[in-house]
This record gives structure tokens, C-alpha cells and sequence, in this order.
């Protein structure tokens, strides 16, 4: 009976830790989904180790010649820029600034957006109201340019960026939750929680937050997928941040030097990186619904 | 029982809010619960039963406006109190609920045993492990496997669940447990063991009960008195054998004649012809009176005022001085059905 209690918390901790990979594991999307993102963040983590050149230092090929517009090749495996840029580093060098942005803006943006939602939904009324009311101007606004407006207001720093993306991204999210709370609300459990003495904090974020887990983690990959593209999108206009390097940020470099009729490969890998980043959180977040789900586990 | 009373409410009024206008939920409710009884509050669907006790437990939606000259608690005058104060000195420490479809009123996502040690821990100042031996100790008092605390709500049957909820209720002895509707939804089995079972948790602990119930004869078998209810009305109180031997509002003999009784089992039932008022919009007269058998004009003007007859024996009918007559008539098909 009280086995569970006796255990030390590392136990718990990592039984809980093997019961979720189990869960993702099942799911044969949700695996691929699972190992993308291992890939990607270990390339992240690692990255200035695994980059076998500078991103930004010119290469010359075995024979001594200057490697401009290369294509992929033994020596440059993801080929090089037509100033000779190695684009493979670049894109392992990109992957860590792509993933801290992705992550940060996408976290702050489902913080602020589950937050609205709850209270929004569980309140009701004036409060409702007036917030709901903000997020339709938010909806108003048009993204691209308001993210590319936020960005050269503040300056084009990494900082700015995230902050710029999550500001708006987080509409969609509090809307979603904001609905799915108003249908819990009404479910008898919150009413005998109630009977129980429990306080609003409580019933939010005890007995209303873990039945929109499910909606949350499906958007909060979404945010973070939303937030790449973003980032992407806006780098790709010019306002990244130009310190930093970013898949988007290549595509930028690419438009400047006006090879994009020759250099596909240039061309193929950052988008082909964006994609696969993107649905693997996807994936995940689908196979991921189990977790708070419990009728849906296999007994 | 005859000592002073453990929640007394006193001309309780719940009006709702709505777009077509106001109703009248619950209109001028005054009774008394006393300490180790049980109270049940009979009434078909629709009359105010649930409204009066969510009412009372501030579980009412916004919309709902209540006003009573007194609702008192051990002589503390639970009305006025702040909501904060209410939510964690009254609720569940002193009044706690076994709700209506109770199967539903447990968090998917949770393990039962955590939601009552959640409640318990709300109130007290247990430990969690201390809390889970109390947890495994209710099981015990209501017939669950002490095991199956650590189980998730949907691994449990309707009975099941219904138990955990009183197990719930039960957890730090509160003075009085609701209970709105609690077999509601089960098969006559399960139904029948639940009963037994609180009729066995009545025996081991001093908490009163309010029992609310469309079903007389569950009412009938477990309370020491009872209301009957219509158009959120009290039409007649009285301790359980009084209202059966000598009832003496006419909707109580008509809600008689609708059940078997076991004595006469031939006897026909006699169903009461019509259906409920609407409370939508001002009220006058008699809430029964369209129904009524016995009506007069005066019944149509005028709300009848409560009569006390003898102790505990309250009726709100102006003829209640005719009992005995009516009661002849009223076992009549001819009388109802004409």
C-alpha cells in the first residue's frame, strides 16, 4: 500500500523519468520525434566541438583551390558558400541559437498564454472580458511585422528577438486553453473540489491545469515550432540577430548573395533542418497526450 | 435530538438570474438539523433540493442571489461569514458533501487515495504519510480495499467511486455530511449495499446527515425526520413515522399513494396527475395548488403560512385542520384522476 511513499525521491524521480519515455516510446512517431530532438540538442549542446571549421573562415578544397559554391562533397559534406564558408559548421553552430530560441520564446509564450487562459476561463466575466478583449487586439495585429517592428524598436539582439516572438505568439494558446477551461470549470469534480474548500489558486492549478495538459504540451511544441519558424521568417528578412548565426539567418545570406538558382544545396539544408525540427516536436507532443491522460494508457 | 440544533436555517430565499427573469429556487426554507440525525430532504426533480444545499454551501453559480434571516451553525452564524473563512473553517471541516452523481466528482487525473489526502491536508495539519493511514482507515469504514487508494478514478465502478466520495466526506469528522442524491445512478444492488453501508457508518461515528433523495422509500428507510419539498417550498416536516402515519399536506398523501407499500401490495398506485410549476417570475398562492385535489380559491391568492401541529410536525397547507378527511379521500383514484 504506502510503497509508494517509502521510496527516495530519486527512485520516484527516475521511475517517472522511464514511465514517460515509455509512454513517447510506443508511439512509433513519437519515437523518430523523440530521437530528432536528442539528435538536435546534443548537436546544440556540442556544438562548438562538432563544427570541424570557424562558420565564418574561408575554405580551400584538398588541392589547394578556394572552395566557393561547392557542392556537397566528402571534404564538405553540406558543400560551402559562394565566399567559401563551410555550411555544415554553420548549421551545427546555427542549431544551438535556433534551439535557445525556439525553447525560451516558446516557454515564455505558453507561460503567459496558460496563464491567460486559465484565468480568463475560470473567472469568467469582467476579467474574461477585458483579457480576451486584449488578446483580440494582439489577434489584430499582423505577425511578421509586428515581430519585424518589436525587433528594430528594441535592437536586432538575441534577447529581443525571443521576447519579441513570445509577446505574440502566445494569443493562439491562451484562447485554446482559455475554452478548454470554461468546459472543465463545469465538470462536477471542480464543483466538489469546491464543496472540498479549496481555493481558486488550487483549483486552477491543481484540479484545472493537469486536464489541460494535454492541450498545453501540444502547445507548447507548437509555440516552439512557431517561434523557429518565426525566428526563421524574420532572420530571413534581416532582423536576426547578425552576431549570432541561425538556420533562418542563413537563408538571409543565401538571398543576399543572390545564388539561389545555383546553390540548392545551400538552400536545402537549413530548410530541410527547420522542417525536421519541427515536426519531430510535433510528433512528440502528439505521442505525449498519454502522459496526462491516464484512460488513454495501456494497462 | 431535542437539544439545541446543529445548522439552523431560517426563511432561506435563492433567486436565479436569467434572461427570461427571475426564479424563485428556493422560497421562505426554514429547518433544523440536530446533532446525530438524519435529515432527509425529499422532493422530485426540480423543487430546489440541491439549490437549498449548495445554497447554504456557497456552491451556487453567480447568477443566484440568496438572502436568509439566518443560516446558523453551531450557534455561528455561517451567512455573514468571510468567504475565506467559510472556505476553510466551515467547508468540509464542519460541512462536507457527497455530491450529486458523485461517480463523476472525482479528478481523472488523480489517484483517488491523493484526492483525499489532498482534502485531508487542506484542513489539518497531517503529514502525508499520516494522511494516507487515515485514507486507508476510511476504505476500511466504507468497504474499499485499503489497496486500491493508489488506483486512478477510472479504474473504479460507479459503486466504487460513490464509496470513495463518502469516504471523502468522512475524512476529518465533520458535524454534518450531505449527501445529495447518493444512489442515484447505481443498480438496486449496489444501491442497497451503499445504503447499508452509511446506515453502518451512521452507527460508528456522531455526524448528521442531510439526505436528499427523490426516492421515498430510500428516505423512508434512513432518516429520523423528513421535509417534503415542491416548487422550492417546505409543504410539510415531520420525524419519519409521523409523516407516513399521518401526513397531512396533500402532496405528501399523493406521494404516497405513488409508492408500494408493503403492507398492501394490491393496492393500485395512484399517480399524481400534472407536473411541476414553473418558478420563473413572481409566485403567488399555493405552489401545489394546480395540482391539488383539495384546492380551494383561497389557495390560489394566498401562500399558506407554516403550521406547527405538534412538535416536529410542520405543514404549510391551509386545510390542515381537514387532515384526517383528506387522508380518507386521498386514497381514492377518483379523487386524483377525475
Amino acid at each position: 500500500m504506502s510503497d509508494v511513499a517509502h521510496k527516495t525521491w530519486y527512485q520516484i524521480f527516475f521511475r517517472s523519468i522511464s514511465e514517460h519515455y515509455q509512454i513517447i516510446h510506443r508511439n512509433l512517431l513519437g519515437r523518430i520525434g523523440f530521437w530528432v530532438i536528442i539528435f538536435f540538442l546534443f548537436v546544440a549542446i556540442l556544438a562548438p566541438w562538432l563544427a570541424p571549421h570557424e562558420p565564418w573562415e574561408m575554405q580551400y578544397d584538398s588541392e589547394g583551390n578556394f572552395a566557393s559554391l561547392q557542392m556537397p562533397s566528402w571534404e564538405f559534406p553540406a558543400g560551402t558558400t559562394h565566399l567559401g564558408y563551410d555550411l555544415l559548421s554553420q548549421l551545427i553552430l546555427a542549431t544551438r541559437t535556433t534551439l535557445i530560441i525556439g525553447a525560451v520564446s516558446g516557454l515564455i509564450s505558453i507561460l503567459i498564454g496558460a496563464n491567460i487562459g486559465l484565468i480568463s476561463g475560470y473567472y469568467g466575466g469582467k476579467l474574461d472580458e477585458v483579457l480576451m478583449r486584449f488578446t483580440d487586439i494582439l489577434y489584430g495585429m499582423p505577425f511578421l511585422p509586428f515581430v519585424i517592428v518589436l525587433i528594430a524598436l528594441f535592437g536586432r539582439k538575441l534577447e529581443f528577438v525571443i521576447l519579441a516572438i513570445a509577446l505574440i505568439i502566445w494569443r493562439t494558446s491562451a484562447r485554446v486553453i482559455r475554452a478548454q477551461t470554461i468546459a472543465i470549470k463545469q465538470r462536477q469534480f471542480i464543483v466538489a473540489a469546491r464543496a472540498r474548500g479549496c481555493s481558486d489558486f488550487r483549483i486552477i492549478y491543481r484540479h484545472i491545469l493537469p486536464n489541460v495538459l494535454p492541450l498545453l504540451l501540444l502547445y507548447t511544441s507548437f509555440n516552439i515550432a512557431w517561434s523557429i519558424i518565426t525566428e526563421a521568417s524574420a532572420s530571413f528578412l534581416g532582423f536576426g540577430d547578425g552576431e549570432t548565426i541561425s538556420w533562418g539567418g542563413m537563408l538571409y545570406e543565401l538571398w543576399l548573395s543572390g545564388k539561389t538558382r545555383v546553390a540548392w544545396w545551400w538552400f536545402a539544408s537549413p530548410s530541410l533542418c527547420i522542417i525536421l525540427l519541427v515536426t519531430s516536436l510535433v510528433f512528440v507532443s502528439r505521442a505525449y497526450e498519454e502522459v496526462a491522460n491516464p484512460r488513454l494508457r495501456k494497462r | 435530538m431535542n437539544s439545541k440544533p446543529l445548522l439552523e436555517v431560517n426563511k432561506l430565499n435563492i433567486r436565479y438570474q436569467t434572461q427570461d427573469g427571475e426564479i424563485h429556487a428556493v422560497a421562505d426554507v426554514s429547518f433544523e438539523v440536530f446533532s446525530n440525525e438524519v435529515f432527509g430532504i425529499a422532493g422530485e426533480s426540480g423543487c430546489g433540493k440541491s439549490t437549498l444545499i449548495k445554497g447554504i454551501m456557497r456552491l451556487l453559480p453567480e447568477n443566484a442571489k440568496i438572502d436568509a434571516s439566518t443560516i446558523k451553525y453551531k450557534d455561528q452564524d455561517i451567512d455573514c461569514m468571510r468567504e475565506s473563512v467559510f472556505r476553510e473553517e466551515v467547508l468540509w471541516k464542519q460541512i462536507s458533501l457527497v455530491p450529486q452523481s458523485a461517480m463523476n466528482s472525482l479528478n481523472p487525473v488523480y489517484k483517488v487515495g491523493e484526492q483525499i489526502v489532498e482534502a485531508i491536508q487542506a484542513h489539518t495539519s497531517q503529514g502525508k504519510k499520516e494522511a494516507r493511514e487515515r485514507v486507508a482507515e476510511l476504505f476500511d469504514v466504507v468497504g474499499l480495499q485499503s489497496e486500491l487508494m493508489d488506483s486512478f478514478p477510472h479504474e473504479f465502478s460507479g459503486g466504487m467511486r460513490q464509496r470513495a466520495m463518502i469516504a471523502m466526506a468522512l475524512a476529518i469528522d465533520p458535524g454534518l455530511i450531505v449527501m445529495d442524491e447518493p444512489t442515484t445512478g447505481l443498480d438496486v444492488l449496489v444501491q442497497e449495499r451503499i445504503l447499508r453501508r452509511i446506515r453502518e457508518i451512521r452507527k460508528q461515528i456522531r455526524s448528521s446527515i442531510i439526505l436528499i433523495t427523490h426516492d421515498i422509500a430510500v428516505i423512508a428507510e434512513m432518516s429520523d425526520r423528513i421535509a417534503v419539498m415542491y416548487g422550492g417550498r417546505i409543504m410539510e416536516q415531520a420525524k419519519s413515522l409521523d409523516l407516513f402515519e399521518s401526513p397531512c399536506h396533500p402532496y405528501t398523501l399523493g406521494l404516497k399513494n405513488a409508492f408500494p407499500s408493503i403492507n398492501n401490495l394490491d393496492q393500485e398506485l395512484i399517480s399524481i396527475p400534472g407536473s411541476p410549476p414553473s418558478l420563473l417570475g413572481l409566485q403567488v398562492g399555493c405552489p401545489f395548488e394546480a395540482r391539488c385535489p383539495f384546492s380551494s380559491e383561497r389557495c390560489k391568492n394566498d401562500i399558506p403560512e407554516v403550521v406547527v401541529k405538534e412538535k416536529f410536525h410542520e405543514v404549510s397547507c391551509f386545510r390542515h385542520m381537514d387532515a384526517p378527511e383528506l387522508r380518507e379521500h386521498a386514497t381514492k383514484l377518483s379523487t386524483w384522476h377525475y
